[in-house]
């Protein structure tokens, strides 16, 4: 599409008028399948089977003691993301002994972005020795399926049997650039009321990422 | 005499200060969301581009060659384009500055220094989920204003520019 804006550019009238119609439509199907809003509040979320940089295959049920999870959706190139990386750490020391661990989930498409390669990611992992599991959306399905658009984006979601409800969607805290500078901690204060078996406040919250590349887009 | 070294020391003044807007880089200036606001509300005939972009955005970085291209070709219609970048202010010196140094970019750019994102996203607009880049275009005499997310489709950021362009008369 990139290549077709720029011969837009160079072409006669004609060809830009026509060639302009296939960018729009090529556009619009694109658009379709980013801006797809995914999961709401409230909404049963499916299970999904992701290979973690263990080696093992990962899904949500098979853990037992999981209350819940915190799902972030996260990468290693992205500065917002390495911006969390601590906090992230932080939130599945903090909460996985209570039932909510992090699964940590890079839905990029590899081949844009050398630094989220598998190989890449197992070495991350294994520097900072995680202690979640570190997952990849390789069919980029479930990063579609919870409405990602952008990393760092964390998402909350409570056991109800063999069931996952939504609970969070949103970002981290109010202030990616300073921890230090954090007064809204937005996935914990949900994570919280979760245990104490209330509702959550603020429950949707925006904020600002890199924008997950797509395969084939 | 007095005269003389008066107006000699002021001319000297108006050219240096001159010469030092013509050889600088232009500094980014570091804003609050608040004055941000305050462009985007502001009663104006004059339309408005707010662009959101950063740095480290690579779909970002590959569309403002576009954006300073339109800046260029509109340069004579009341329209003003506002790059906002959404990198840290820490990273104002050694990220921000010598990308607009090196892409030689001459639109005007701000740094939007307001880290509770949460606070202000829907202010500028609803549909807009947080990602970038992000462009809003709005005229307020006209009373129109059009969103976009993600990277911009070229032709349809033209086709709705072209028909926010203020004509001479309007105010």
């Amino acid at each position: 599409m990139k290549k077709a804006m720029k011969k837009i550019y160079l072409l006669g009238s004609v060809s830009v008028m026509l060639m302009g119609l296939v960018a729009v439509f090529a556009f619009k199907n694109t658009n379709e399948i980013i801006v797809d809003k995914g999961y709401a509040i409230g909404d049963v979320v499916t299970d999904f089977k992701l290979k973690s940089t263990t080696g093992k295959t990962v899904s949500m049920v098979e853990n037992r003691s999981a209350k819940g999870y915190i799902v972030i959706f996260t990468c290693n190139h992205c500065p917002f993301s390495k911006a969390y990386e601590s906090r992230i750490m932080a939130l599945d020391k903090k909460y996985a002994s209570q039932g909510y661990p992090v699964l940590a989930i890079n839905p990029n498409d590899p081949a844009a972005y050398e630094e989220d390669t598998f190989e890449n990611m197992q070495a991350v992992a294994k520097a900072k020795n995680y202690s979640f599991e570190y997952l990849q959306d390789e069919t980029q399905n479930v990063a579609r399926a919870f409405g990602a658009a952008r990393t760092p984006s964390a998402y909350v979601v409570k056991r109800e049997g063999d069931k996952f409800i939504m609970q969070y969607i949103g970002g981290i805290d109010d202030n990616t650039q300073d921890a230090n500078g954090v007064t809204k901690r937005y996935v914990e204060d949900a994570v919280n009321s979760l245990l104490a078996g209330k509702p959550v406040v603020a429950n949707v919250t925006k904020s600002v990422g890199c924008a997950i590349k797509w395969k084939g887009v | 005499m007095f005269l003389k070294r008066f107006f000699s020391t002021f001319f000297l003044t108006l050219y240096l200060s001159g010469f030092q807007l013509f050889s600088q880089p232009e500094k980014v200036v570091i804003v609050k969301f608040e004055d941000l606001q305050k462009m985007i509300n502001s009663s104006s005939d004059t339309t408005l581009v707010v662009h959101f972009w950063a740095t480290w955005c690579r779909p970002c970085v590959e569309e403002i060659p576009f954006f300073e291209k339109m800046n260029k070709e509109y340069s004579n219609q009341k329209i003003r384009f506002l790059m906002v970048s959404m990198d840290f202010p820490k990273d104002v010196q050694d990220k921000v500055a010598p990308f607009l140094e090196k892409n030689k970019i001459n639109s005007e750019v701000v740094l939007l220094d307001e880290p509770d994102y949460n606070a202000w996203i829907d202010d500028v607009d609803k549909d807009w989920s947080g990602t970038i880049p992000a462009t809003l275009i709005l005229n307020t005499t006209m009373r129109k204003r059009v969103f976009f997310e993600g990277q911009i489709n070229q032709e349809a950021f033209t086709k709705e520019l072209k028909a926010m362009i203020p004509t001479a008369g309007d105010n």
